[in-house]
């Protein structure tokens, strides 16, 4: 067993940050990742930072377009904890040697980015996430932290009080992904999961492989509370082929979106007619989708980025990332014709639900990043937003994990407390009810829970690689993958949502007959995405049940039959529970009292 | 006008899944057309097999595999083709797919690659595609190296920002100085270089080309000052750093993000002549 004060679940820039935070805080801490650090997802970012640094700017704006930009599902307290901090945060990045773009007069260049009312985002060309990642991994380096690089958690040691909020985290169990060793970890003063979104969940992502949502299904099963996972945030510029991201930026520093008729999209149809392209992304994505459906997309697939009129000097300066990227992935060469663009899914707005310190309801357990919903996101996140969630919230949890005081949270945890409505929604198939096996174990002591979910780990793997024969992984991923494009995507109908639920269930049946095909303990990856597979089952049922339940339309999550957003009856958070296997629905309402004032839902227009 | 989308679509069901099968539709239409032109291309994929664990396994050998070529089909594309189509035991790290992640480079028709960055259309030979894993690498399994040396050296230049001072607030740096720096950030430490590099094979202490940059990254940093330049100097100039450098520029010509190792390893060359003078 290894032992820390505190473990850190992934190695991106969540984590990073975490382990940072209670490394300062004094305690022993190690990052335990699946990747090495540096080929984290957090290095695909693009855009930049959200922070208000400058003169006419200030936080409470922030704070306030962050909660228009998420439609009012937003947890103010998680929303001004964002912007007030997020200063202190982008200036500690510079402090540590983070290459931003400069201003003339040397400091660093903030550009305008959608849904803000000031042109906030700090940026390091278009690759402002390399650029963080490796910021803050030469900090842990720095530091001497320990890493368990290629290290794959694949299980929480969490005991087995019937309440959730009763239960306390003491580790997790992890394989070492080059030798097969299966082993424990203990986390004396906690866990705290950065494991990142759920891209696989889809087929057309701008996601890693790795985004698997490996932290949501563990916390899931372990007793969290799963919050607001409908809201999918697509993004309006992937390239066709691949799914890889061309930054908002592009439309932050002048990018033009247009038709195949050769329109200027977004004015020309009315789509947002005051922001044109800067637009929150949501309503970009349904005016591109909607453009291609009515016949006016190019080849009925997608839609042009012009970004040629920049001029090249501009956009080698702040752009020549996306230059690469169309050239290397579509063959554009974006000085001399418009980029080829269309929605792809980007981030999970919903995830494990926490506090603004990063605390779950069970004890010990911590979530950080697009794992975690605290929630500061609501039903769609701005852009440029991502990026300070990780080294705010991260910090906050580290430090809170190692003991130190970083005050008391208002947003509450866990299904006990004031406003909580059970929900009586009916769905096609039960579901969940394939596989009750609950990630919880007895023990009396601490290193007793962990050995006892190490046992129970070694079983389940050894199961895997000992069954002769049964179902490849791929087959069962590829299915979700495709229910989930074809019907929960940008736009949702009831039909299509039960549809998903029904092949969901099936692939839940037939994971109970999946096996691995390669039986060597060393670095296997056959192994490892069958174990992902189950956690993308999980993740992608969460998403369904709460799109299905979700009867109106609002940020990511648009619903053909309910063209409105009803505040009166949905002004509330969907939480789902694992409950011995079956998943079970509820709500909490939103905070939208905040520190000076509170937020009144206003309609979005643009 | 609200975020409401125009609902252009009152008549059909699904415009998304009506598109979708109007595309299948082309692309069927696109692939019989190609079909007759040319039959089906195909490209044969030699792959490099290996597991210490496995008897039938342990011997190394080439794996052969047909994939369809498809326009855009990358490398990394063909190997997941193979691996979920054939044999799931078909072992090698990929993440990000598009460049950043370096976890999938690779030795591609004789050349250290990123195996997502490479079409399969613009190789020399594009029938016929041999992948390896990185030379002067030892093998975990198939296509999987051992990276723990790369980032070992990686580490022991000391690689993070830390001036002698902790700076009080934001600090202020030219552009002209990010510029200076600027390609040698690129860095996504897929080890490629290394790999190339000649003199690394031979000496298992040079630093090597990624290393030497990402120190360059460092030392020409203007927000560090003068007596951790100073420090990163002697890093940079011990017995296994940059003099062995015989610029046979191999690192340039594989770094996928086109960083110039070989121009900044001279540059750090004169350097420590100009600042050994100085100091003389």
């Amino acid at each position: 067993m290894y032992e820390h004060d505190v473990i850190v679940v992934g190695g991106g820039g969540a984590g990073l940050r975490a382990a940072i935070g209670a490394h300062e805080a004094g305690a022993d801490v190690a990052i335990v990742t699946k990747l090495h650090p540096v080929r984290s997802h957090t290095g695909a970012a693009e855009g930049g930072i959200n922070a208000a640094l400058r003169d006419g700017d200030d936080w409470e704006l922030h704070a306030y377009d962050t909660v228009k930009g998420g439609d009012y599902l937003t947890d103010a307290p998680a929303a001004e904890t964002l912007a007030q901090d997020a200063p202190e945060n982008v200036v500690q990045l510079e402090n540590w040697g983070m290459p931003f773009s400069r201003e003339d007069d040397g400091r660093m260049s903030q550009r305008p980015f959608g849904g803000l009312s000031f042109p906030r985002t700090t940026y390091a060309g278009a690759e402002t996430g390399h650029h963080l990642l490796h910021t803050l991994y030469e900090q842990v380096v720095k530091r001497g932290i320990t890493v368990y690089d290629e290290w794959y958690v694949t299980r929480l040691a969490v005991t087995d009080e019937d309440d959730p909020e009763d239960r306390s985290c003491h580790g997790c169990v992890a394989w070492d992904v080059q030798t097969g060793e299966i082993a424990g970890f203990r986390g004396r003063d906690g866990v705290i999961l950065a494991t990142g979104g759920d891209g696989q969940v889809f087929d057309h992502t701008t996601n890693a492989v790795a985004n698997t949502a490996d932290g949501v299904a563990m916390a899931y099963r372990a007793g969290v509370p799963i919050e607001d996972m409908e809201f999918v945030q697509f993004h309006p510029t992937t390239l066709p082929s691949t799914g890889v991201l061309i930054s908002e930026g592009t439309r932050g520093e002048g990018g033009i979106l247009y038709n195949s008729e050769g329109e200027r999209l977004m004015f020309e149809y009315g789509y947002a007619t005051n922001d044109g392209e800067l637009a929150s992304r949501d309503v970009v994505s349904r005016a591109e989708l909607t453009e291609i459906n009515s016949g006016r997309g190019v080849d009925d697939e997608y839609v042009h980025l012009d970004m040629r009129h920049l001029g090249e000097e501009r956009i080698m300066d702040r752009l020549e990332n996306i230059l690469h990227l169309a050239e290397d992935f579509e063959g554009v060469d974006g000085l001399e014709d418009p980029m080829p663009v269309k929605p792809g899914h980007h981030y999970e707005m919903g995830g494990i639900e926490t506090n603004e310190n990063g605390e779950t309801c069970i004890d010990g357990l911590y979530a950080i990043g697009e794992a975690a919903c605290v929630s500061v996101h609501g039903s769609n996140r701005l852009g440029g937003n991502a990026l300070p969630e990780l080294i705010v919230f991260g910090g906050r949890a580290g430090r809170h994990a190692a003991g130190a005081d970083v005050g008391e949270p208002e947003i509450p945890v866990g299904k006990s407390g004031d406003g909580i409505e059970e929900s009586d929604v009916q769905y096609p198939v039960d579901p969940g009810s394939a596989d009750e096996t609950s990630a919880v174990v007895s023990g009396d002591t601490p290193d007793d829970v962990i050995d006892a979910a190490v046992e129970a780990e070694t079983e389940r793997i050894d199961g895997l690689l000992e069954k002769e024969d049964g179902v490849n992984h791929a087959e069962v991923r590829s299915k979700i993958q495709k229910t989930m494009t074809d019907n929960v995507n940008v736009f949702r109908e009831e039909d299509g949502i039960r549809e998903a639920l029904e092949v969901i269930r099936e692939a839940r049946e037939e994971y109970q007959d999946v096996y691995v095909a390669d039986k060597s303990r060393t670095f296997n990856t056959d192994l490892q995405h069958t174990i992902e597979t189950r956690n993308v089952i999980d993740t992608a049922e969460i998403i369904a049940m709460g799109a299905l339940a979700r009867e109106e339309f609002r940020g990511a999550h648009w619903r053909k039959e309910f063209q409105e957003r009803r505040d009166d009856e949905w002004l509330k958070h969907t939480c789902v529970s694992w409950n011995d296997g079956n998943p079970e629905l509820w709500y909490r309402p939103v905070l939208l009292d905040g520190e000076n004032k509170t937020y009144e839902p206003k309609e979005r227009s643009y | 006008m609200s975020t409401q989308t125009p609902n252009t679509d009152a008549e059909s069901d699904s415009p998304q899944a009506e598109r979708m099968e109007r595309k299948a539709e082309r692309d069927d239409e696109a692939r019989a057309k190609a079909g007759t032109d040319a039959d089906e291309r195909q490209i044969t994929l030699k792959v490099f097999r290996y597991d210490p664990e496995i008897p039938d396994k342990q011997e190394p050998r080439f794996d052969t595999f047909e994939v369809p070529f498809e326009p855009g089909i990358t490398v990394l594309d063909a190997l997941i083709y193979a691996r979920d189509t054939y044999d799931s035991s078909l072992t090698f790290r990929h993440s990000c797919r598009q460049a950043v992640c370096g976890s999938d480079a690779l030795f591609i028709n004789g050349s250290q690659r990123l195996g997502c960055q490479t079409q399969v259309a613009d190789l020399d030979d594009s029938e016929t595609v041999r992948v390896e894993p990185l030379p002067h690498r030892d093998v975990v399994k198939d296509l999987v190296v051992d990276m723990d040396h790369f980032y070992d050296q990686m580490e022991s230049v000391e690689p993070y920002f830390s001036p002698t001072e902790e700076p009080d607030g934001e600090q202020l740096q030219s552009r002209e100085n990010r510029e200076k720096i600027k390609m040698s950030t690129r860095c996504i430490w897929c080890g490629a270089c290394m790999s190339s590099c000649n003199i690394a094979a031979g000496d298992n202490e040079y630093l090597g080309p990624a290393a030497i940059n990402k120190a360059y990254r460092f030392y020409f940093d203007d927000r560090e000052d003068e007596q951790r330049q100073q420090e990163r100097l002697e890093i940079i100039e011990q017995e296994h750093g940059v003099w062995r450098c015989q610029t046979q520029f191999s690192c340039t010509t594989v770094c996928p993000k086109d960083i110039p190792l070989t121009e900044h390893i001279q540059e750090l060359k004169r350097e420590a002549v100009k600042q050994n003078l100085k100091f003389w």
